[in-house]
């Protein structure tokens, strides 16, 4: 007993500096941010930093971009993950049976995700989407018909079908992977009984998928709330504010006004919205898995 | 022990000594500037300096103004002294200034000839009469345009147009079908983008930012009637894609041949009668920027200038670099590598009395008379609290400058009305103007 006793205690002292170490890592960086958001700090008002309270709260939540950041969020994640995990499972599906070529078939489907997200979206921006010289413009003059001006008439439509391109591979990948599990005597078995491929896929493949779709939207929702680059790059979350999320609203206060208090707040509030998106994902993944 | 130790520490010393020694033989100036052809050929041209001055390194960052900026003013905010010397405006030199952040620009040799320098660049520089940053140029506004389009199509540029008769041009130009649109303005958001246009249209058609109580006039009738002109304009005889347009995009789309009219810096004349870069070169005319209801503030006037941030650690070194980068010698360094033309615009009264300049560049009277007409102090047809023609010359300016410009562009793209974005856009200004304590 005291052998096991003197054991955890060495194990607890040895494993303390990590502990402190990574606790550090994660609170002095969020007690800088508390702290900030509570000073009236902006980089070109120098001296000040008055202490003032839960006022960058109340800028930031009464900000004429605050709601339309919050709706441009929430309907960039929803068009998002509609997209990529219908077509994703609809992909997967069809890949998952042998015809010549797979490996490479899957190799294309994959690779879009292994391209840095300012790539992807400077592609989409100047080779595809351009309205002179994109490949889009060209196609349209083609048939005779206006190019469409992208980013200034489409521009959430552009962004989602950028981030979109970018997150279907991984949809794909994970399903295709939850896929090659399936039980084969299940489905020859439901082709014996006379299924159609609509209603196995309805009542089998679906069912079977049910786990790791959740797993899909949950990861996928998680990186996707932060989304920044691909905005960035393509419309500076523009025209207006008809592109600015959350995470664009908080770069606009921190780096182009330079108010450290307000970006600090929104960050923090930023973090609690994402908090409590977690949580409901959570519960339903783990309701979920408690019905399998 | 201790017989080991001496040597090593006596070698310790003697490395100090000579790193010290290096140190002092050569101090490393780090410059911070933006990707302007002039900067790009300061750059280029600094070899001459370096071979005059064997004890200084120049270290060279250079940056998109946006991302400058962001470096530059969190760099001098929190003293960290990575630059020694710094480009920046008009707008941020008197403030810098007034927050002790930069090394005042005095006791100038002689030779620099400090009152070659126009008084307003000079006056835009300074606070309290301190002069914080050597200017490198210095621009107004002016329209520029096709001599050719306007011959074929029969009409005349007058020397003052007003935005009325623009309009009628754009009008008359305007054949979307030859890749020929009637008018190129700068349609990006930011303050320093499309706001800059925009604040010398609102100022032509007789508004300004402010009261004199230093409530917000976004939602006047004279911001209504110069928004809703712009959009219409741009909107209708502009290139496809306005919106995202900025000056480089514009000089590219005018040298190209795609506008017959575009309103920008006077910097520009030197780039579009640039045969080397410009297919129009010998096509371009200028006029003055247009006036409406007054050309008071009709042109805008900027600087852009080397400072030195108290925080450096090589302020002699950066000092020397900063005098000769401005000064005339430099303008003749220039003159004799790239010709006459090329030299920086905007900043000396002797380079206007230089008929060999006056020849070589076609621009240079009309850049004078708009340098001229500017005046930061009388920018606005009603009194208004503020300086500065195209900014107003307030910390919060960069913050909710950047957001009106944000809420033009989306009105210029057809996403929001002009009546929403000017109520956006008012309470936003009006909201700041709160919060830094200018209304109660």
């Amino acid at each position: 007993m005291s052998q096991i006793n003197t054991n955890a205690s060495v194990a607890k002292i040895l494993v303390a500096p990590s502990v402190i170490l990574l606790a550090l890592w994660m609170i002095v960086p969020l007690a800088m941010t508390i702290y900030f958001s509570t000073l009236n700090f902006n980089l070109m008002i120098p001296g000040g930093r008055d202490f003032i309270g839960f006022e960058n709260f109340y800028w930031f939540l009464t900000d004429p971009s605050f709601i339309t950041g919050i709706i441009n969020t929430l309907v960039l994640v929803g068009a998002v993950l509609i997209i990529t995990v219908g077509l994703g499972t609809l992909i997967a599906v069809l890949v998952d049976n042998p015809f010549p070529g797979r490996g490479l078939v899957r190799v294309l489907l994959i690779s879009p995700f292994f391209i840095m997200p300012t790539v992807n979206a400077l592609i989409w921006k100047n080779l595809l989407m351009h309205p002179v010289s994109g490949l889009f413009a060209w196609l349209f003059r083609q048939v005779g018909l206006e190019p469409i001006d992208w980013f200034t008439d489409l521009p959430m439509t552009s962004i989602v079908i950028i981030v979109s391109w970018q997150w279907l591979p991984f949809a794909i990948l994970i399903l295709m992977t939850a896929l090659q599990s399936m039980d084969q005597e299940q489905l020859e078995a439901a082709r014996m009984d006379g299924a159609g491929p609509i209603s196995t896929f309805w009542h089998i493949t679906l069912p079977h998928l049910a786990r790791p779709l959740v797993v899909v939207i949950m990861i996928e929702t998680i990186f996707l709330l932060s989304v920044f680059a691909e905005i960035f790059t393509t419309t500076s979350g523009g025209p207006g504010t008809q592109t600015t999320n959350l995470a664009y609203l908080i770069y606009t206060q921190a780096l182009l006004q330079f108010d450290v208090g307000m970006a600090s707040a929104g960050g923090l509030i930023a973090v609690v919205l994402a908090n409590v998106v977690a949580v409901f994902l959570i519960r339903a993944v783990g309701k979920s898995l408690a019905e399998q | 022990m201790q017989i080991t130790k001496a040597p090593s520490v006596r070698l310790a010393t003697l490395a100090c000594a000579v790193s010290l020694s290096t140190a002092a033989l050569a101090e490393t100036v780090t410059i911070g500037t933006v990707n302007n052809g002039d900067m790009i050929r300061m750059q280029a041209l600094s070899s001459a300096f370096e071979a005059a001055h064997p004890d200084i390194d120049l270290e060279w960052v250079i940056l998109e103004e946006n991302v400058l900026r962001q470096r530059l003013t969190t760099d001098i905010a929190a003293n960290s002294g990575q630059f020694d010397v710094m480009t920046i405006g008009m707008y941020e030199t008197p403030i810098w200034g007034e927050n002790g952040w930069l090394e005042p620009m005095n006791n100038l040799p002689s030779s620099y000839d400090v009152n070659d320098i126009f008084p307003s660049v000079r006056g835009g520089l300074s606070y309290d009469d301190t002069l914080y940053a050597l200017p490198f140029y210095a621009e107004s506004s002016m329209t520029y345009y096709r001599k050719d389009l306007f011959a074929a199509a029969g009409l005349t540029m007058p020397a003052e147009p007003t935005w009325d008769q623009m309009r009628e041009f754009a009008v008359a130009l305007h054949d979307p079908s030859k890749e020929q649109y009637g008018i190129c303005l700068r349609g990006k958001a930011g303050w320093g983008e499309n706001m800059a246009l925009v604040t010398t249209m609102v100022n032509a058609f007789g508004g300004s930012w402010f009261d004199m109580d230093w409530n917000a006039q976004l939602d006047s009738p004279a911001w209504h009637e110069a928004i809703n002109f712009y959009v219409d304009i741009l909107g209708n005889y502009g290139p496809p894609g306005a919106s995202s347009n900025g000056f480089n995009e514009n000089l590219a789309l005018f040298n190209t041949g795609k506008c017959a009219m575009w309103i920008d810096a006077t910097v520009a004349g030197s780039f579009v009668t640039d045969a080397s870069q410009s297919q129009v070169a010998d096509q371009v005319g200028f006029a003055a920027a247009p006036k409406q209801k007054t050309s008071k503030g009709s042109g805008w006037l900027w600087a852009w200038a080397l400072a030195i941030p108290v925080s450096s650690d090589a302020k002699d070194a950066a000092r020397e670099f900063v005098t000769w980068a401005t000064s005339k010698e430099y303008s003749e360094l220039v003159a004799d590598e790239y010709g006459i033309a090329a030299i920086p615009p905007g900043t000396r009264a002797s380079t206007y009395e230089n008929q060999a300049y006056l020849d070589a560049a076609e621009f240079a009277s009309m850049t004078l008379s708009q340098m001229q007409k500017a005046n930061p102090n009388d920018q606005t047809l009603n009194p208004s609290p503020y300086t500065g023609v195209q900014f107003v010359a307030i910390p919060g300016f960069s913050g909710f400058g950047t957001v009106v410009g944000q809420q033009v562009s989306g009105a210029l793209a057809g996403n929001t009305s002009v009546d929403q974005a000017l109520r956006n856009a008012n309470q936003v200004v009006n909201r700041e103007m709160r919060r830094a304590g200018y209304q109660n």
